[in-house]
């Protein structure tokens, strides 16, 4: 009997460990992955205590103070109206990282309801679906975002919008195929055969059993959303001044381009540093969790 | 083959006409009203309702929208509100400069990140693989219109060896034959302006190119590190074939394909890329062309204008599936 223990003790070691904490133990293992994830907490730190971190306001002007080169009072210089610019590209990380989140959360949702919809159902609601997708997808989505921008108004919120309907397709389209092969398992038929109704079996099987690639997807769609949000602002059809939106800054710092190119620096660097931190850990993730839609 | 073309073609129709249907919703829905911009703030009530009527705009919009489908099949785009001049002879030139530099763009995408993917491979964990991959890496987080803004200061600004907007000199001008200055030029037989026109390229191109030189770069690292430990690969080395021939004869043929999808898709993402870059170097390209519409609320230009790309988009992502085949034999279609 005690030869049969330390059997029984492996096994429920290797039941214990679920699927998630062997993607996430992969994940830990990836330096890169590792990196982006300390980028990105870096600038989630940035957008929750920016107020008590920037040493200035973000409309604190000063005219005595305009186009200062950095120094050590004002580290990444001054812009034309004086204000400090490290204190504004530290405001901006809220207002990008909340466009990036939003927008991809609204993408998310709508994505994944059109596509349960026209996984599930299929038929002529499957095709008249997909074809808007097609559609959808058909536009470069910078010109499509730029095309919805131009009719809501430009602003922020609509930039976001814009950005989060361009994007629609895309999880759409990941969740349909998902519930096409998971619509097939035999757990789908057993949970019908129970007389389950579909809203039920969609909550609680379907939608659960999809949730992987939407985070890989997700964590990757917030790095281009962050890109598309400041290239709206920096064509002047997102954020409006004085909101220190970095595409809008770099948009505000091109005349400036000879004389103070520190205002165009640094909040370029800080958008290419975000947008880099969510790459690497969605690469990561995909990676970890999803090693079939490793490229 | 041509069965499958075919076929691609017909499925493209529903895709193309819901594509009219949303410009068509998207301009509709711009505030404003056209006959007001066309005519100006100071046109008479009476002079405006008369134009909306001529212009068809009081019709519902059903009505309006096969109007315009009924005007595109005749070859009708529509003619500008700024220049009075209809939309395709004056859409061109601007077509012309968008697809010069992205096509200039491409070819140095292609030719360094094909073969820095290819070093990479070859020379896996090395400082060059290192470099080249934390390079493309970067690559493909920077967003065009500061690497744009990067590169007119320092290599406009500060070094002063590029110019820094526009298509070439303005005090001396190309002279438009076929709108592709690069080969305009050379027709002419100036070779000094086709220096200079290269040198305006040279910005922009780069700045367009980074996004898919970073990904064809990874692509191609990734899939030729799969071929090269291949049987076959190894045979080829074992029978003491030169390892250049190996790489780039054998493994490159087998490698090619999934860095072909990328090139294609890539293409097509271009176009995107186009807007912003063309904003930044004031480049008279079709990009420029529908942003300004829009600033200028040129209704007929922004709607034909989107369409225009978005039909070119389609078509070189048909292209590119169609070209597969052709490379390989193995794919087959459904």
């Amino acid at each position: 009997m005690t030869s049969m223990l330390p059997k029984v003790e492996v096994e429920k070691q290797a039941q214990a460990r679920s699927p998630f904490q062997d993607g996430f133990k992969s994940f830990r293992k990836n330096k890169i992955a590792v990196i982006g994830t300390i980028i990105v907490a870096f600038f989630v730190f940035l957008a929750v205590f920016g107020p008590w971190i920037a040493p200035q306001g973000v409309n604190e002007q000063n005219f005595k103070l305009k186009l200062l080169s950095p120094s050590a009072s004002h580290w990444f210089g001054t812009d034309d109206f004086g204000r400090d610019i490290f204190s504004r590209v530290i405001l901006g990380a809220r207002l990008s990282l909340a466009v990036g989140f939003f927008s991809v959360i609204i993408s998310i949702i709508v994505g994944s309801i059109l596509g349960i919809i026209a996984g599930y159902y299929g038929r002529w609601v499957d095709t008249i679906i997909s074809r808007i997708f097609d559609i959808i997808l058909a536009f470069p989505s910078i010109l499509l975002a730029i095309a919805i921008v131009t009719v809501l108004g430009p602003s922020l919120r609509n930039a976001l919008i814009a950005i989060a309907i361009v994007n629609v397709p895309n999880f759409g389209r990941l969740i349909r195929s998902k519930v096409l092969s998971i619509k097939e398992e035999e757990y789908i038929t057993a949970a019908k055969a129970i007389g389950m109704k579909d809203s039920r079996i969609l909550f609680t099987h379907v939608l659960p059993n999809s949730m992987t690639p939407i985070i890989v997807q997700g964590t990757l769609a917030i790095a281009t959303a962050i890109i598309e949000a400041a290239a709206l602002g920096f064509l002047g059809l997102g954020a409006r001044a004085p909101d220190p939106e970095w595409g809008k800054m770099l948009s505000d710092a091109r005349i400036y381009l000879v004389n103070a190119p520190w205002t165009m620096i640094f909040p370029g660097l800080a958008i290419m540093l975000t947008v880099l931190g969510f790459n690497l850990m969605g690469d990561g993730l995909r990676d970890a969790f999803d090693p079939k839609m490793k490229s | 083959m041509l069965q499958y073309i075919g076929k691609r073609l017909l499925q493209l129709i529903p895709v193309l006409l819901g594509m009219t249907f949303i410009v068509f919703l998207i301009v509709r829905a711009i505030p404003g009203d056209p006959a007001q911009i066309i005519l100006g703030q100071q046109a008479t009530k009476e002079a405006v309702a008369s134009l909306r009527e001529s212009l068809g705009l009081d019709n519902p919009w059903y009505i309006q929208y096969f109007h315009y489908i009924g005007q595109l099949l005749t070859g009708d785009f529509g003619t500008s509100i700024k220049t009075g001049v209809p939309i395709l002879n004056e859409v061109w030139p601007y077509l012309a400069a968008t697809m010069e530099l992205a096509f200039v763009a491409m070819v140095i995408a292609v030719v360094i990140g094909v073969n820095a993917g290819i070093i990479s491979a070859w020379f896996q964990n090395s400082w060059f693989d290192y470099t080249a991959m934390i390079l493309a890496l970067v690559g493909v987080s920077i967003p065009i219109f500061w690497l744009g803004l990067l590169g007119q200061w320092s290599f406009g600004v500060e070094l002063g060896i590029l110019p820094t907007s526009s298509r070439f000199n303005a005090r001396d001008p190309v002279e438009a034959i076929t709108n592709f200055y690069l080969i305009d030029t050379l027709l002419v037989g100036r070779f000094d302006q086709f220096i200079d026109v290269m040198k305006h390229l040279i910005l922009p191109a780069f700045c367009l190119a980074t996004i898919p030189m970073a990904i064809i770069a990874r692509m191609t690292r990734s899939t030729m590190l799969e071929v090269m430990r291949s049987d076959f690969v190894r045979t080829a080395r074992a029978k003491g074939q030169r390892m250049f021939l190996v790489v780039y004869k054998h493994s490159l043929k087998n490698a090619i394909i999934p860095v072909l999808t990328v090139i294609g898709l890539q293409t097509g993402l271009l176009l995107g890329g186009a807007i912003l870059t063309e904003t930044i170097f004031s480049w008279p390209g079709i990009g420029r062309y529908i942003y300004e519409a829009i600033s200028s609320r040129d209704y007929p230009v922004i709607q034909s204008g989107i369409l225009i790309v978005a039909f070119i988009f389609v078509m070189i992502n048909l292209l590119v599936d169609v070209l597969y085949s052709i490379i390989d034999p193995r794919i087959k279609y459904n």
